[in-house]
């Protein structure tokens, strides 16, 4: 295809194997970074997306933002959980859960530091709701009794929190009799007990949200325009699905323009390193150009050889740097989300898609970087390139 | 003969003028981002920075999302040490749309701008505010983003606090020194717990945190302890601590984002110094037959040191002093561009000393392995590059 | 007449790869001031080498190398730049000036080294570059001058401290036939009439010619010593 072979190509850079190495190591620094960038995206966004049931519908206070600012009194949450689109369950109970949900600051294991925790209180009828719920290890916490369980990233990240550990919560001494896995959602990141022991230590006489699963997923808009117009309700109703995803819109805006801020920035001291090696790669090179051309090969030829030199440094660059990124899956974030003031963890996730853009990101560094110097390559006269022995 | 040197050196730098300014530019480019990551760090850490260690706040120990019972004020004052109380609420609520993000406080207005006199309003302004219940107070920066002007109204769409409510501006405050923070909003208390009182009467009279003076600074850890040894066996137990920690507090649960930022602002030196390095072993492998005639001449290896470490610093130095130098505006425009985000966005003192240190280091960096070449090239090797 | 340079007994060998290639064996040589010496021989014969370490910029595997009775074998490196800096002038085939240096400037580089003040410096430059019949070029850099001409400013480079010895590696090889007339006239020059010893190492016989001493050099080995009276004695 270049005419000129690729042996060619891969020894110059194999002879040069310091800045080879040099140019090769800044991009993959830089995809790197860009790679991580990405992943943290993805693993939020799985998180999220696991979080929420697409049929599954959260009821909070109209235009509270979150769990936390709702409230909902007993004589709402019982017209809502009266209304006839909800599910009905095997055991011929209605699939809805009025919960209460707080925040109470813990300290987290190793450092001691504080941090806020979500508190769910909710009925056995609301952990059925969440079927990407399974206990790890340990049961359930019985209803009416003073025990909770732990969501995986809780149990590891605060004191008190594994199981047979104790908690002191409102006052109150609380059992951690079991830890559940989340299969990545954000539920893993939360602590679970009964919701009336929940309302009773918190002083809560009303509700947070009313979560129901429909019966027919296409009654959505009927629920919600019945819900919404009714006069004695002030709320408002989402499929679960967006409102968790509104619940962290600022962390993932917040990332991703922190994600193409650093890669512009980054790239340009990647480009400039290739444009700088592509440039002496030609400059040093400059009689064999010569001789090339003489010899016969095209100005096409000469550019795509060292388009291609650039292309495989930057490919090699790429490479490498999402080798290193791949480690980062062994990680997990654990952060204070904006909107709800709570811990959210999530792992850095790796994905075709962060691979596909991050070789192709690494691929344009190369091409910009190589570009100019492979023109000027191919522009050198033939007399005066053999001539610079 | 270091004269000499020098002008060699110079002369050295602008024999591939389209390499040394590429190089340049990258070097400037890095030390700027280098310069906005440390100023962003800085900015988490303005809230806390500004803070009083003679403060202390007062606030539920289950979290702030609980609030306090308002009597809580007249039990703190009677504490030895206490020189006045002040309460507040975080009100939260969305300006026409969520972006349009500015603190909002309800404040108990005389003590409060009592306890925080780095936010100056005229006195006729605060007298408004003091009269009128339905009053707010909004800093400068704020004022002059939305373009409130006094006899404003402002609407607020209440999350926590549901409803629509709005206020009229009656002043505008500025800060005291360019530490403190101009972007935030005050409604009276009163105002707030009137319509609780309507709406939601078992949450009326409750206040979010209250903050204390105190008559010496020094008191601070005891008076905590004794707050809350106060309200040990009451139903709302409380966490007593000073601003500044308090403010930390904040900073800590999103520690692990400015982990990753400060991480990546020395990511990106090391980004750089590869590419300088890359640059200084192109060069010096080109002029390895001029070290070869200098050493051959009788110049020793320092000399040639000198050259290569000289060309390589006065490369990262200058482009570091570049960089610095565009950190200034490009930190304002910052800071205008992302007030709400950031309502504190300066150049610390030291910024541009560390950038300045981190652009001698990747000069340093640079030299050491073509210097190293060089000071071991054995003269007669030298020449058979050229021969 | 006095000796200047007195070699024993010299060996030198370079290993490539896991083999020691020998390149002199056991070399013994006598030079007196005011001697223009021309060491011929096919390329790989060692002249280079041998040039190298007389010059004092390569070391030798054994045997005894005094320069004006000084055994230069044992110095260290620091000690051998400085010994370089007094006693040795280098004449190059590609007469390797400084590209960013004027010809004032790379003639004055050796005097840079010495505690000579700016003043004597100029001097002591202007004085050389006259003698070369530069000194209408000397603030041209240079890639402004033509390859004789750089010889020459190599060739000013080379005297302006006033060295025991001239030492000069093929000088004419890169230059068209007028030029390296010229460059071997002005050597002559320096020999006959400032007496300088001058070493040369050349495979064009021309070039030879001009010495008063010629010695090849044959796989390591020194052969022959062909005499060449002087045409006109400066002693």
């Amino acid at each position: 295809m270049t005419g000129v072979p690729l042996s060619y190509i891969f020894r110059n850079l194999w002879v040069r194997k310091l800045t080879t190495l040099l140019t090769a190591g800044g991009m993959a620094l830089v995809v790197f970074v860009f790679a991580a960038v990405l992943m943290l995206a993805a693993g939020l966004e799985k998180t999220l997306v696991q979080t929420g049931s697409y049929d599954n519908v959260v009821v909070i206070r109209r235009s509270a933002q979150t769990e936390i600012q709702s409230g909902i009194d007993r004589q709402q949450a019982a017209l809502i959980a009266a209304r006839p689109e909800i599910a009905v369950d095997s055991d011929g109970g209605s699939a809805v859960s009025k919960e209460v949900v707080v925040l109470v600051v813990m300290p987290k294991r190793g450092t001691n530091k504080p941090s806020n925790v979500t508190i769910r209180g909710l009925s056995p009828r609301g952990i059925s709701l969440r079927p990407q719920v399974h206990i790890s290890a340990g049961r359930m916490f019985r209803p009416g009794s003073a025990e909770v369980v732990a969501g995986s990233r809780i149990a590891r990240g605060f004191q008190g929190a594994r199981i047979g550990e104790t908690l002191t919560l409102a006052g109150k001494t609380w059992t951690v009799v079991g830890t559940f896995d989340a299969e990545g959602s954000g539920f893993a990141s939360e602590l679970w007990g009964d919701v009336d022991q929940m309302m009773q230590a918190f002083r809560r006489s009303g509700y947070s949200s009313v979560i129901f699963k429909l019966g027919s997923s296409a009654d959505f808009d009927k629920v919600r325009g019945a819900l919404e117009d009714d006069q004695r309700l002030t709320i408002e109703a989402q499929r679960e699905t967006l409102f968790y995803a509104k619940q962290s819109e600022m962390m993932s805006s917040f990332l991703s323009v922190l994600g193409s801020i650093l890669s512009t920035i980054f790239s340009i001291g990647a480009i400039i390193g290739a444009m700088i090696t592509m440039y002496a790669a030609v400059a040093s090179r400059t009689a064999e150009i010569g001789t090339l051309r003489a010899l016969g090969f095209k100005r096409t030829n000469i550019l795509a050889a060292f388009l291609i030199e650039s292309l495989l440094l930057s490919l090699v660059g790429g490479v490498i740097g999402l080798g290193l990124a791949s480690f980062l899956q062994f990680y997990t974030v654990s952060t204070m989300n904006w909107q709800t003031f709570a811990e959210l963890a999530f792992t850095f996730s790796m994905n075709s898609r962060v691979v596909i853009e991050a070789l192709l990101f690494s691929l344009f560094m190369g091409l910009a970087g190589g570009f100019l110097p492979a023109i000027r390559a191919a522009r050198l006269d033939i007399v005066e390139a053999l001539r610079s022995v | 003969m270091w004269s000499f040197l020098l002008r060699l050196v110079l002369r050295n730098c602008l024999r591939h003028p389209l390499r040394t300014s590429l190089t340049v530019l990258g070097i400037v480019v890095a030390i700027t981002a280098f310069g906005l990551l440390r100023t962003t760090i800085d900015a988490w850490y303005a809230g806390a920075e500004a803070s009083s260690a003679s403060r202390l706040v007062v606030r539920n120990k289950n979290s702030l999302t609980f609030s306090l019972p308002l009597y809580y004020r007249a039990r703190i004052e009677q504490l030895e040490g206490v020189k006045s109380v002040s309460y507040a609420d975080w009100f939260g609520g969305i300006y026409i749309a969520p972006k349009n993000f500015f603190p909002r406080f309800a404040v108990e207005p005389r003590s409060y701008f009592e306890l925080y006199p780095e936010f100056v309003l005229p006195p006729e302004q605060m007298k408004a505010f003091v009269l009128d219940r339905r009053g707010a107070i909004v800093g400068r920066k704020t004022a002059e983003k939305y373009g409130f002007k006094i006899g404003d109204q402002i609407p607020i769409i209440g999350d926590i606090f549901p409803g629509n409510w709005s206020f009229v501006l009656r002043g505008i405050y500025h800060g005291a020194d360019s530490k403190t923070d101009e972007s935030q909003f005050f409604l009276q208390w009163d105002n707030l717990n009137e319509t609780m009182k309507k709406l939601a009467p078992d949450h009326a009279n409750e206040v979010g945190i209250f903050l204390i003076a105190l008559e010496r600074p020094e008191d601070a850890p005891l008076i905590a302890q004794r707050v809350d040894k106060l309200f040990a066996s009451s139903r709302a137990q409380t966490l007593t601590e000073t601003e500044k920690a308090f403010q930390l507090s904040f900073v800590a649960m999103t520690e692990a984002i400015l982990t990753v930022i400060q991480i990546v602002s020395f990511l990106i030196i090391v980004i750089i110094m590869a590419v300088m390095a890359n640059t200084m072993a192109m060069t010096a492998r080109e002029r390895r037959g001029e070290y070869a005639t200098l050493k051959a001449i009788g110049f020793n290896d320092s000399h040639v040191v000198a050259l290569i470490a000289g060309e390589s610093l006065l490369i990262s130095l200058s482009a570091g002093a570049v960089g610095i130098w565009l950190l200034y505006p490009l930190a304002e425009w910052v800071g205008h561009r992302f007030g709400s985000i950031f309502p504190i966005f300066l150049v610390a003192p030291r910024t541009p000393l560390l950038a300045a240190a981190m652009a001698l280091l990747i000069g340093v960096v640079a030299a050491i392995a073509p210097a190293w070449r060089a000071s071991t090239l054995k003269v007669a090797e030298g020449f058979r590059g050229i021969g | 007449m006095s000796v200047i340079v007195e070699i024993a007994n010299l060996r030198k060998s370079y290993r490539r790869g896991d083999q020691v290639v020998s390149v002199l064996q056991d070399i013994n040589l006598k030079l007196e001031r005011g001697e223009f010496v021309a060491l011929m021989g096919p390329s790989g014969s060692g002249k280079s080498t041998l040039l190298n370490l007389i010059a004092g910029i390569d070391t030798p595997d054994s045997g005894r190398l005094e320069i004006e009775g000084i055994d230069i074998t044992g110095m260290g490196e620091a000690e051998l730049a400085r010994w370089r800096a007094d006693h040795v002038g280098f004449i190059f085939q590609f007469y390797n000036l400084m590209p960013v240096l004027s010809a004032f400037e790379n003639v004055e580089l050796p005097l840079l080294l010495t505690r000579l003040n700016r003043r004597e410096r100029r001097e002591h430059v202007d004085l050389v570059l006259e003698l070369v019949g530069l000194t209408d070029r000397a603030e041209h850099f240079p890639s402004q001058l033509s390859g004789g001409q750089q010889q020459r400013v190599a060739i000013a480079r080379a005297l302006v401290s006033d060295p025991t010895i001239i030492v000069a590696d093929e000088p004419t090889g890169d230059l068209d036939r007028a030029s390296a007339r010229e460059i071997l006239d002005l050597l002559e020059t320096l020999n006959e009439r400032l007496y300088k010893t001058i070493i040369m190492v050349t495979h064009d016989h021309i070039a030879a010619e001009r010495a008063n001493i010629v010695r090849h050099l044959d796989k390591g080995v020194l052969t022959d010593l062909v005499e060449r009276p002087r045409q006109r004695g400066s002693h």
